[in-house]
């Protein structure tokens, strides 16, 4: 850390990143101190974007409430709809088809490939790569396009229904799948040769930003933020839901908790996800991919429940309380990046500018679902 | 020293392949659309803005007024009204108007509706000068396009 940046003795300058700044991704404003080029502090200023997504949930009926979840984070729409089906067939005792749990867990991490895949493409533009993010939007357009053809749109997903699925996938998405997984491997050693081995990137990224396990739990950081730290903690193995116990895959950690093992850690899931997706389709049964006797109207009973699903950026954990009645009485939604990004303030303190905005671009942050 | 050399060497060559990559890519065809000239076909499943459907034979459409998508859309979009001719049973749609301002293209009327009386549009070219022109009267446009 710089001396100066460690006990300011001259002036120091306010300056405002955002809220319109590319590298905030979104409409984040960032109140750094500085003195010179090294960051004094930083203070996060959310609330550009709150939409009042809780208490929108707390004045429309349950499937009503379905949309939302998909406005969330818009780029893994679909985790945080498989996070509120869950809690509700929870709450509702409701049994979910096995085809419909393999497809859920097919689409689900399909959408977090597509979802990292945006990420890298940013996170080196950040950088000040341009090249990258082409490539990865191209891969990322396959993704969307199988998504499409089976949920009927390209961002906002709403696939999952209570009890199962809204409709059953066809041949053409299960061949294209497969068509994508082998695309996909064949473009990744294209993708480490051109960024992962780069110098510049490397040197960019390496022993920048590092973050050690204390702070992320401090914090409450999950996802690849806590397991480039070095804490092997993934939703997935930890609390296993749905199909994920029968598919073999490994969770990518990396000790270092610097900016490079952050991202190693994405790039490596975005190898297990193709794996996830590969076993999922092999093992996929025939059947029906909707629950028998879900009721029209949904009336879970009274009381408190709490789900939680590993998305594309962490841990997406949902609170529904029930008072009995078809709309909900509380909606709490434990958003990931929220708690990714409150670490930011500490961990910036002593960077360099360029250096505190790969740090941020390393923490995936989506902007509308932090401020919900 | 020996350490700087090596890091000099290894990262020129990264940038060289790298560069590699690039050039690869340089001579493969395009993979983009040269929209407005070329557009895409959207899938059978895309949800677009609502749209009435037709009876085959007489053109009316089939929505029976039960009001069932007015009540499933989150946003209070849809406004429908119909009433029943005299001498008649069943109830006739007189206006079905869909405020596209506020729709959020969730589909949950079309899921609704036990009458396939709704479908989605494949219309993805929605460009107006005014708010009105989002206020969709979806009667009229059944009525214009079964002539």
């Amino acid at each position: 850390m710089n001396d100066l940046a460690r006990s300011p003795n001259q002036e120091t300058f306010v300056l405002n990143l955002g809220p319109q700044h590319p590298a905030t991704h979104g409409v984040l404003r960032v109140k750094l101190t500085m003195d010179g080029e090294y960051i004094v502090d930083a203070e996060p200023v959310l609330g550009y974007v709150h939409r009042m997504h809780e208490k929108m949930g707390e004045n429309r009926t349950w499937v009503q409430f379905m949309p939302n979840t998909a406005r969330l984070d818009y780029l893994g729409a679909l985790s945080y709809n498989h996070g509120y089906v869950k809690v509700v067939e929870q709450a509702m005792g409701l049994e979910v088809p096995e085809r419909a749990e393999y497809l859920r867990v097919i689409t689900v991490e399909l959408n977090r490939i597509a979802s990292h895949l945006l990420w890298f493409g940013a996170f080196v533009l950040d950088l000040g790569g341009f090249t990258p993010l082409l490539y990865a939007f191209d891969d990322r357009e396959h993704i969307l396009d199988l998504l499409e053809s089976v949920t009927g749109s390209r961002l906002t997903f709403c696939y999952y229904r209570f009890g199962g699925l809204c409709n059953d996938v066809d041949d053409d998405f299960l061949t294209g799948t497969r068509a994508f997984i082998k695309r996909l491997r064949k473009r990744l050693p294209d993708y480490h040769n051109l960024v992962t081995k780069n110098i510049i990137l490397i040197n960019r990224l390496k022993d920048v930003g590092v973050l050690s396990a204390e702070m992320c739990r401090k914090y409450g950081a999950t996802g690849p933020v806590l397991r480039g730290s070095g804490v092997d903690y993934d939703v997935r193995k930890n609390e296993p839901y749905s199909v994920y116990p029968e598919l073999d895959f490994e969770v990518p950690v990396y000790s270092e908790g610097d900016s490079m093992a952050r991202y190693m850690v994405r790039m490596d899931e975005i190898d297990q996800c193709l794996r996830i997706v590969e076993q999922a389709l092999d093992k996929l049964p025939e059947g029906p991919v909707m629950a028998e006797k879900v009721p029209k109207i949904l009336k879970p009973a009274a009381g408190d429940y709490y789900g939680a699903v590993e998305a594309a950026r962490g841990t997406f954990g949902i609170r529904i309380v029930s008072d009995g009645t078809n709309i909900p009485y509380r909606m709490k939604l434990r958003s990931p990046t929220f708690s990714n990004l409150s670490l930011y303030g500490e961990a910036s303190r002593g960077l360099l500018l360029p250096d505190a905005l790969a740090l941020m671009g390393s923490l995936d942050l989506v902007i509308p679902e932090i401020d919900r | 020293m020996s350490g700087y050399f090596k890091e000099l060497f290894g990262g020129t060559k990264s940038l060289f392949v790298g560069l590699g990559i690039t050039f690869k890519y340089m001579i493969k065809p395009v993979v983009t659309v040269q929209y407005p000239h070329e557009t895409l076909v959207m899938p059978p499943r895309f949800r677009g803005h609502i749209e009435l459907v037709g009876d085959e034979e007489t053109g009316a459409p089939k929505c029976v007024v039960c009001g069932m998508c007015q009540k499933a859309c989150p946003t209070n979009c849809i406004t429908l009204t119909g009433e029943k001719p005299e001498g008649g049973k069943k109830k006739v749609l007189t206006g079905y108007i869909l405020n596209f301002t506020t729709c959020s293209l969730c589909g949950l009327c079309v899921e609704s509706c036990k009458f396939d009386a709704i479908t989605f549009s494949r219309d993805y070219n929605l460009a107006g000068p005014r708010k009105d022109a989002y206020i969709f009267d979806l009667k009229k446009r059944l009525e214009e396009k079964s002539g």
